[in-house]
């Protein structure tokens, strides 16, 4: 049923489209019909497929490289006050300096290579990641922590068999966020300077005026974030189950 | 007959520097079950968690002692009036959480036979959210159980269940609990005179006793000993608080 909804909202989307088309009478190079953008994804399939791969490649490394940081940093923060109040602060300033102002100087760093893209997903997703692993490890109940104790549990066990485990459902949050955000982390890089990937298809065929590959380029991207949110989600709602509150 | 110590409690505790009890002395018998009564806010819950060496929030200067001159460390177990059942284990895995969490080899037969002996046998591969309330708190006394130590600390573990089950789960702790020094934490002046050997009241002024039935625990909830108690002590509860 839901499958079906989405095969709707893609119909509609298209005959809004086609509609535009039509009422605006645009031509081609400033508004192409979804006919002439399929035409043009069919004849450049190779094109695109190579260079969607390469996007790809680029926003799933950023995606597992940017979680397991998050993951590590958040523990080690939960673990450590003096980490916490020497750390913190300083992960918030981060946050103030707008990514987008960062991938110049990472590619000035890194070059125009896969490795600034990765780092700019990685880095767009890290603080999302990390903030909500922390919050859910912080917020375990205080009754557990205390049994646990009583127990002659160390702080290490108590986070390896009750913080994590607690707080894998916000832990999944996280990671619906990190799965938005790391495309866009990665196609803000190819925009600043590359010679691969979908984000530079764009430009480049922005720049020849090939309006129609420039939006099966962008159709592409999207189907593949889409297809990236629906596999998170799916990971992420394991997560949820897993420490399912005890109904009262 | 048995070898679980007496407890003793003296000193006062203050927050911030309002006294919250002052020169308290309370001695938990052992081998005994002593209830403890007294008003929201006296500092019953402040007391256990003195006793289970919890973080208090305030300071204390007393002493806590064992009869047997031997440190308490280790050899308290708690029980809440939340179960604190982890929801991703399953009950074997809740009542075995002990000793993983010590990083020992748990004994697996020992964990099934007492699952066994609370009636939760065949619910032993179950998570949490699949039990009832009154089998979660089983799962929670088994638990309890497991950890083998003479002193157990009941905080108003059966309050949240209905009556019937309330009066199922009294009588299995009382069985289960025998020769252990309990204190158990509760509002319920028909629960204390049901199972305590003695009563402890808290005020503000100090810890008291009240003069109990000349029967044994647990006491039947109709002899007229018992009913002439729990009224007395309602009555003695009511004008402390109105």
């Amino acid at each position: 049923m839901k499958r079906l909804d989405g095969l709707w909202a893609a119909f509609l989307g298209l005959a809004i489209w086609q509609a535009c088309v039509w009422l605006t009478g645009a031509p081609h190079f400033i508004l192409p019909s979804p006919a002439r953008v399929a035409m043009a994804a069919y004849d450049n399939f190779g094109l695109i497929f190579e260079h969607a791969l390469v996007t790809s490649v680029e926003v799933v490394l950023g995606l597992l490289l940017g979680i397991a940081l998050g993951v590590v940093t958040a523990i080690h923060l939960a673990l450590s006050p003096l980490a916490r109040r020497i750390f913190m602060p300083l992960l918030i300033f981060t946050q103030a300096v707008p990514v987008f102002a960062i991938a110049p100087i990472l590619t000035l760093w890194l070059g125009y290579g896969i490795a600034s893209k990765i780092l700019m997903a990685l880095l767009i997703i890290y603080f999302p990641v990390t903030s909500a692993f922390h919050d859910g490890l912080m917020r375990v109940d205080q009754g557990k922590l205390d049994l646990a104790q009583t127990m002659g549990a160390t702080p290490a066990r108590i986070m390896r068999h009750i913080r994590i485990p607690a707080a894998l459902p916000a832990l999944g949050s996280g990671l619906r966020l990190a799965a938005v955000y790391a495309p866009i982390g990665a196609v803000i890089g190819e925009w600043v300077g590359a010679s691969r990937g979908l984000g530079y298809l764009m430009l480049l065929a922005n720049g020849r005026a090939k309006t129609d590959l420039m939006f099966a380029s962008l159709i592409v991207l999207a189907l593949i974030a889409i297809t990236l949110h629906h596999l998170v989600g799916a990971l992420a709602g394991r997560m949820e189950a897993y420490s399912r509150p005890i109904a009262r | 007959m048995t070898g679980a110590p007496a407890i003793t409690l003296t000193g006062s505790h203050a927050f911030r520097g309002t006294l919250l009890f002052d020169t308290l002395a309370l001695t938990l018998p052992g081998g005994q079950w002593t209830c403890l009564l007294g008003p929201s806010g006296v500092g019953k819950t402040t007391m256990l968690r003195l006793l289970l060496d919890l973080e208090t929030g305030g300071s204390f200067s007393g002493a806590i002692t064992a009869s047997d001159a031997a440190p308490l460390q280790g050899r308290i177990s708690y029980m809440a009036q939340s179960d604190l059942l982890m929801p991703w284990l399953s009950v074997r895995e809740n009542v075995i959480l002990g000793a993983r969490l010590r990083g020992e080899h748990p004994d697996m037969s020992h964990a099934q036979n007492l699952i066994d002996r609370v009636g939760l046998g065949e619910h032993a591969a179950k998570k949490p959210h699949q039990l009832s309330g009154g089998m979660r708190q089983r799962v929670a006394l088994a638990r309890t159980l497991m950890e083998a130590r003479p002193v157990v600390l009941l905080d108003e573990p059966f309050s949240a269940l209905d009556a019937g089950t309330r009066a199922d789960m009294q009588e299995l702790a009382a069985e289960m609990l025998i020769g252990k020094t309990v204190l158990l934490v509760t509002h319920d002046p028909a629960e204390a005179t049901r199972l305590g050997h003695q009563i402890i009241l808290m005020s503000a002024d100090g810890a008291t006793a009240w003069p109990m039935p000349d029967t044994q625990p647990v006491r039947d909830n109709r002899a007229p000993g018992t009913l002439a108690c729990q009224a007395a002590l309602l009555d003695h509860l009511r004008g402390h608080i109105s």
